[in-house]
């Protein structure tokens, strides 16, 4: 059995697992013993499967592997404890698996999952919690890898999907199906959760950029099963479209050095054109709906950066008018800042700072604010205002490559307002990346 | 006879290949199609979009617009092929030095009825 032959197997467990946690989930009615027996059941596959070939549907197989296992676990440790119903030992699995993946039907396998999900995004739990415990539970990541995504230690990960565990069961989710509103709720909140852990992934800085790139591959990944269950949800396509599109431009947005490479500068023939394509058609099919949301209208921006071959033809004139837009349906002063990049491309600097000035009292501790402030005086040659709304950004920096980046402006700043003749203003080539997923 | 060699496979396996997963699959199927494209019986080759990015228009009055693809099955349709075999024997044979490329999954073989190669493409 060479290593190439186990990486399929695997596979097959990885693509297997939300939906074999899930029923399991439902079966059990507890986390713990849910993970306990389908990690049970993965160790039997593992043994078995090289030999056998693997089974006809390897979800069915591990649900049932793993409630056998946790069965024959509770005879064990209680011998006088009834055990659940419909718990008919099965010997011979060959047989079984066919009738338990008929009773697996569609609708069970979608409540499954989105149970599986909404139990990870409780509203109790902070949101670097349930990103937490979603990449463990659902994912299937090591609490190793979750530690070294969020650059913490793995003790540390370890306590807090502990805790967020135990206060998931203490809250006593309720495990009916889901009715057609509950379901339409939960919808928003796995999709709010999947959108987090992109951004996670999406805001890390050039040295972390690469460490946290899985983070972006999973919510890709849980996003496509969310709409592969919810097919005709337009918002679960623009939320897939979205973090395509943004994810497309990975591997241009950070410079050798780490440093963040903003969007008019990025080389786009590093953009990934296959994960573009398909953000492009899901966005295409979501508008048809004529349902707007906050997902498809930032994937629709997102798709008019995509769409320019060069920085020149984006449509700014458009993209203002979907941030006015957002703006409607989702009011944010950070919205209205971005909103800004797009005015001052499509009117001018002065009407883009007359535009975000009123958001100064509630961005006063938001690092982009400064940044974007800065460009737009420095483009009106107010070179000293520039330089102050700089060192305020540079003071609130998240990453060093954010610090970095504004640090570059200031340089230029400093050079070009040396006495040098007339023109001795920074002229247009201060830039901000508009339409940052955030 | 041209036969139309069509990938199924479950869209949860494929997509949790790694991208050297991929890859690697990409590379052995490209030995195979060479093989054909050598004795000039490749025609068109086409690797599909997820079936979420998939619309089906169902031919009502007036035709109806459905998202997703054509039927929910456990393996989706994945991409095809166009191969130019003396008969079904001789495709199956082909469809099975394919499968020996990509584990898992199944091809659907059946004859083409009207074939396009559309030139024009780029």
């Amino acid at each position: 059995m060479s290593e190439a032959d186990t990486a399929w197997i695997e596979t097959a467990l990885t693509s297997a697992r939300p939906q074999a946690v899930g029923a399991l989930l439902r079966y059990f009615r507890d986390l713990d013993t849910a993970e306990e027996a389908f990690q049970n059941a993965c160790l039997r596959a593992l043994k078995t499967w090289p030999q056998n070939g693997p089974p006809r549907d390897p979800a069915a197989w591990l649900i049932m592997v793993g409630r056998n296992v946790a069965i024959d676990e509770v005879r064990r440790t209680r011998k006088q404890q009834p055990l659940p119903e419909d718990d008919q030992a099965i010997s011979d699995l060959d047989d079984a698996e066919g009738a338990l993946a008929e009773r697996l039907d569609g609708s069970h396998y979608r409540d499954d999952i989105l149970r599986l999900m909404f139990i990870c995004c409780h509203p109790g739990l902070p949101a670097t919690q349930q990103i937490a415990l979603a990449l463990r539970i659902v994912c299937g990541l090591t609490v190793k890898q979750i530690a070294r995504a969020f650059l913490v230690s793995e003790a540390a990960m370890e306590q807090r999907i502990t805790r967020a565990k135990a206060k998931v069961a203490e809250a006593g989710t309720p495990f009916e199906t889901p009715g057609a509103v509950e379901r339409s709720e939960r919808l928003a909140v796995v999709a709010a959760m999947i959108y987090l852990i992109f951004n996670e992934g999406y805001s890390a800085s050039g040295d972390t950029a690469e460490i946290r790139k899985p983070l972006c591959e999973e919510a890709i990944r849980l996003a496509r099963l969310l709409l592969r269950l919810f097919q005709s949800e337009p918002e679960i396509m623009g939320l897939t479209a979205l973090i395509l599109l943004q994810h497309a431009r990975s591997a241009s947005r950070f410079a050798a050095d780490g440093s963040l490479i903003l969007l008019d500068d990025q080389d786009r023939s590093l953009w990934n054109g296959t994960m573009i394509a398909e953000g492009l058609a899901l966005i295409d099919k979501a508008i048809r709906h004529r349902r707007s949301g906050p997902y498809q209208i930032q994937a629709a921006i997102a798709a008019l950066h995509a769409r320019a071959s060069t920085p020149e033809e984006t449509d700014w004139a458009q993209i203002d008018l979907l941030y006015g837009a957002l703006e409607v349906v989702q009011p944010s002063p950070v919205v209205t800042l971005n909103r800004a990049v797009a005015v001052s491309k499509v009117r001018g600097p002065q009407a883009a700072l007359d535009l975000i000035e009123p958001l100064a009292p509630k961005l006063a501790n938001y690092f982009h604010f400064y940044g974007v402030r800065g460009a737009f005086l420095m483009q009106l040659g107010r070179n000293d205002e520039a330089r102050i709304a700089f060192d305020r950004a540079i003071a609130l920096a998240n990453t060093s490559a954010e610090a970095a980046h504004i640090r570059m402006h200031l340089d230029r700043l400093i050079r070009d307002s040396q006495p040098k003749g007339a023109n001795g203003g920074a002229r247009q080539d201060a830039k901000v990346e508009g339409a940052k997923v955030k | 006879m041209l036969y139309a060699i069509l990938c199924y496979h479950d869209e949860d396996f494929v997509g949790s290949w790694s991208k050297d997963q991929d890859e690697t699959v990409m590379k052995k199927l490209a030995v195979v199609q060479e093989g054909l494209a050598k004795q000039g019986r490749l025609g068109p080759v086409a690797r599909l979009l997820p079936t979420t990015a998939a619309a089906t228009l169902r031919k009502e009055d007036p035709p109806l617009v459905l998202d997703g693809p054509y039927a929910e099955t456990k393996e989706q349709l994945l991409g095809f092929y166009i191969v130019d075999c003396k008969n079904l024997d001789d495709a199956l044979d082909v469809a099975r030095d394919l499968g020996a490329a990509n584990p898992g999954g199944a091809y659907e073989v059946r004859p083409v009825g009207v074939f396009s190669p559309g030139g024009n493409l780029k």
